[in-house]
């Protein structure tokens, strides 16, 4: 059983290209059945894989299995190989299944949208990316599947190509991930260079014994991974791109920016982990980032109006939080938020996709209401999401991950009060923005009629996450228990006056703080939340989050306006003038030798006659 | 002559007139010929001599009849006129 | 004989400058003749009769007749010499002159040294026609064909399609002969006035 696991990647992949070959070829439904099957049959040999490894675990816990090699130079051989622990089965039970519900659900999403069979196409390239990144046992097959997941993004945040922004969002999203593809392919050099492997086992081992704790290399190396993970993470300072690759189709929205691609940072962290404990400034840089971006998301949620982009800054939150996990030494809290997020955050984002297509396209939440109603099943699957990310105590999977997180901010081995403060105002928020979202979207008046209602293809998917997000919580001993083997335990360290319970108790009652404020503000009186924004704070405030902390307009002023004033200045340059030199010297021969083409008689004999006359001087005076 | 004749062609703006360079010319480069012949006692300056005669006539009929062409198209003999091949 | 030619040929050049320097195109087409026939002297002053009677009666007697007929047909007369004025101006000269100048002096320092005088005697008329019969003859062939082009290009070039006004002329001409029983025609009323 386990030695299918090269199977998993490569389906997908074989789908890809034949959607590619043939796809614009073949109906509609074949198309979805190349694009879906191969994800179902992945998802199924991964469940089969499962089985094999929970059953009778490989020794040492974990299973290799090498196709072949791939380079092979000067000592260098880095091998297409696939290595597999209970961390990479754990990312593999949920890209797959989760991305097979999301195939589902696109197959009726996508259904009148021109370029169908290119849709699969591009998801399934996406997912065998994301599955060879998260097999790949060593960091350039790694490096290999996180381009893969980069070049699938631009794809399809573009997918709608003939719109300018379109592409411009997705030009956005690359350059930005591309500066910390960069940072990342300098930390692979700077970790062959000097530890002389990039299999990632192997380079665990010989860091733990070549590089004391706090080491030169090891930060430096560790900040460049950290520089990798922000960039496609999108944590702070490059999350600017995630909101605006919202832009792309809803599934898209699901699949990458909130279940899988974006959490390829946290899953290359987890995995390196050994490098980040050998570098603690690194590991409390994680922490810090993740805990600023937690918190700067949450404001800029607050303040949206278009639904997708109220879920995209949760999204980039959201990770926060699991960087913060990282960052204190909770390396399977991080995990075990990252299964259940996968769940409520793809619910989200299919059951928003929903809405929009029921409404004909409408995104801005003051213009919806009154859903309730009209779509009953959406709002319920919604409402089970919702309070799943902003943490319903004991009924929802949310809860018990992030709560975790909070406690262990507070109690882990890196843990400082700051950060479970931080975790404590950013569970506010998110209650806040949530129910704010949800108030708006599904209680009041009906703001817009509902022209579509969704089909089977795009309601079970709806149904089965609901139902993952509930129970999910109950994984949490076994699955804590079983990334063990990959990750180390957290270390409770201190805990001071608080202990576990008091700090679930504390989240609760934030919980509970959120929805009455939500209640308050956007169902009971409404005025109130307007008379907040019109008072000149509240008004800057609000202009300041919603412009997502003016992170765009710095970057703007800061590298992007430097250069194109260079490339401006830079247009015509000294090389340019070697080649309009050139053409200037033909243009000046020219004007001087048209010039002797007077056409008259006298000048051509004058002519004439000179050139005799210089012959016979040339033989007279030889 | 050969001189006269050249300074002739390059100074006259009257199409006849550069036509009368052109024989003088050609009677100068006859002459020298014939003188050569006569310096070497070889008949060949003559014979060659005899050649340009007839080249000269041949030449002047044909440009006399286009000298004609010329005026009844350009309505002037000045050769300065004659100058659509400028470029 | 060498006092002959070296006054023959002074009259040439004197004469052919002289051409150059005139108004009037008549006057120079007959300073040409006169240059022409100072070269021909010189060349009986050389020995060469044969070519010097050549000279006279196709150059100095077809060639310039020619001219002289392409003259009188284009009416080329005292307007032309005003016009020739205004070209004529003295700045004109320098470039011309200066370059013949330049090319008569690489062409003495040329010949110079060479000092050999007139031999006696000349080339007899009789040894050019062997000559001619003899090596030169394709020469001779081809010199046909060329006056052959040359009479076939003047031909076409010369060749005017006749206005419908001179064929309404020559037609008012023959119906004024037949009408009057007169042979000649005379400019009268009952025929319209001709436009120039």
């Amino acid at each position: 059983m386990i030695s299918l696991l090269w199977l998993i990647p490569t389906l997908p992949f074989a789908s890809a290209l034949i959607l590619v070959l043939i796809g614009s070829r073949l109906s509609k439904r074949l198309a979805a059945g190349f694009g879906v099957g191969s994800i179902g049959l992945s998802a199924v040999i991964t469940i089969l894989v499962a089985a094999g490894f929970l059953s009778s675990p490989p020794p040492g816990g974990s299973y290799s299995q090498t196709l072949w090699t791939w380079i092979d130079v000067a000592g260098f051989r880095p091998q297409i190989g696939f290595y597999l622990d209970s961390l990479s089965l754990v990312m593999l039970l949920v890209v797959t299944f989760v991305g097979f519900l999301i195939h589902v659900y696109s197959a009726e999403f996508m259904n009148e949208d021109q370029g169908y069979s290119r849709f699969f196409a591009y998801m399934n390239l996406f997912v065998a990316s994301m599955l060879t990144l998260l097999l790949a046992d060593n960091l350039l097959l790694l490096y290999l599947g996180w381009e893969g997941v980069g070049l699938c993004s631009y794809l399809l945040i573009g997918f709608w190509y003939r719109d300018p922004a379109n592409g411009r969002a997705a030009s956005k999203a690359f350059i930005l991930t591309r500066i910390g593809d960069t940072a990342l392919s300098i930390g692979l050099y700077l970790l062959f260079t000097q530890l002389g492997t990039l299999q990632i086992q192997g380079l665990m081992q010989r860091a733990s014994v070549q590089w004391p704790s706090g080491s030169y290399y090891a930060v430096a190396a560790a900040f460049l991974l950290l520089g990798g993970a922000v960039g496609k993470s999108a944590q702070l300072p490059l999350q600017v791109w995630l909101p605006d690759a919202m832009a792309g189709p809803t599934p898209v929205s699901a699949l990458l920016h909130a279940a899988t691609m974006v959490t390829a940072g946290v899953y290359l962290i987890a995995r390196t982990h050994v490098l980040f404990s050998l570098a603690p400034p690194a590991q409390l840089a994680v922490a810090v980032v993740g805990a600023c971006t937690l918190l700067l998301a949450g404001f800029s949620a607050l303040t949206q109006h278009d639904i997708k982009r109220i879920l995209a800054y949760s999204t980039v939150s959201q990770i926060g939080y699991m960087f913060l996990a990282l960052g204190v030494g909770a390396w399977q809290a991080a995990m075990f938020h990252f299964v259940t997020h996968a769940f409520f955050k793809a619910l989200l984002f299919l059951g928003a996709g929903v809405i929009i297509n029921a409404l004909d396209e409408e995104h801005s939440i003051f213009r919806m209401g009154g859903l309730r109603k009209e779509l009953p099943l959406t709002f319920w699957t919604f409402l089970i999401a919702g309070c799943s990310l902003a943490g319903l105590p004991f009924l929802t999977a949310g809860f018990f991950s992030k709560d975790l997180i909070i406690w262990d901010a507070w109690s882990a081995q890196y843990g400082y009060p700051a950060f479970w403060v931080a975790g404590i105002i950013g569970a506010l928020l998110t209650a806040l923005y949530t129910f704010r979202m949800i108030f708006r979207v599904f209680f009041g008046p009906l703001g817009m009629p509902v022209t579509k209602r969704p089909g089977y293809a795009m309601t079970v998917p709806l149904i089965v996450l609901a139902f993952l997000s509930i129970v999910g919580g109950s994984l949490k001993e076994p699955l804590l228990g079983f990334l063990g083997s990959a990750l180390p335990s957290t270390i409770e360290a201190h805990a001071g006056a608080l202990t576990e319970i008091r700090s679930e108790a504390v989240a609760g009652l934030i919980f509970l703080l959120g929805l009455y404020l939500a209640y308050l503000f956007y169902l009971q009186r409404r005025n109130l939340a307007d008379a907040l924004v019109a008072n000149p704070i509240g008004r800057a405030l609000h202009q300041w989050w919603f412009a997502d902390w003016g992170l765009d307009w710095i970057y703007d002023k800061v590298f992007v306006q430097p250069f194109i004033w260079t490339s401006e200045i830079n247009k015509s340059d000294f090389v340019d003038a070697f080649y309009t030199g050139v053409a200037w010297l033909a243009q000046w021969f020219y004007r001087g030798l048209s010039s002797t083409e007077t056409g008259r008689v006298r000048w051509y004999a004058a002519g004439m006659a000179a050139g005799s006359a210089l012959f016979l001087a040339m033989v007279v005076f030889k | 002559m050969f001189s006269l004749g050249l300074t002739g062609l390059l100074v006259r703006r009257n199409l006849i007139f550069v036509l009368m360079s052109l024989e003088v010319m050609l009677n100068a480069a006859g002459l020298a010929f014939v003188v050569a012949g006569a310096r070497w006692h070889q008949a060949d300056g003559q014979v060659m001599f005899l050649f340009i005669l007839a080249m000269a006539a041949a030449e002047v009929s044909v440009g006399l009849a286009m000298v004609l062409d010329v005026y009844h198209r350009f309505k002037s003999l000045d050769v300065d006129e004659l100058s659509e091949m400028r470029g | 004989m060498e006092l002959a030619f070296y006054i023959a040929g002074a009259v040439a050049v004197v004469s052919t400058v002289l051409m150059l320097t005139r108004l009037h195109i008549v006057h120079a087409l007959l300073y040409l003749i006169v240059s022409l026939l100072g070269v021909a002297v010189v060349f009986y002053t050389l020995g060469a009769s044969l070519v010097a009677a050549l000279e006279v009666i196709i150059y100095a007697g077809a060639i310039m007749v020619l001219f002289v007929f392409v003259v009188m047909m284009l009416n080329l007369g005292a307007p032309e010499a005003e016009m020739e004025k205004n070209w004529l101006t003295p700045g004109i000269w320098v470039g011309p002159v200066i370059l013949a100048g330049v090319l008569i002096i690489e062409v003495l320092y040329l010949v110079r040294g060479s000092t050999a005088g007139l031999g006696a005697g000349g080339v007899e008329p009789k040894q050019v026609g062997i000559a001619l019969f003899g090596p030169y003859l394709i020469g001779v062939e081809l010199a046909s064909v060329l006056l052959l082009a040359g009479l076939v290009g003047a031909y076409q070039l010369g060749y005017r399609k006749i206005e419908k006004r001179e064929i309404q002329h020559v037609a008012d001409i023959d119906e004024g002969r037949t009408a009057t029983g007169r042979g000649l025609v005379l400019p009268g009323a009952d025929r319209p006035a001709r436009t120039a």
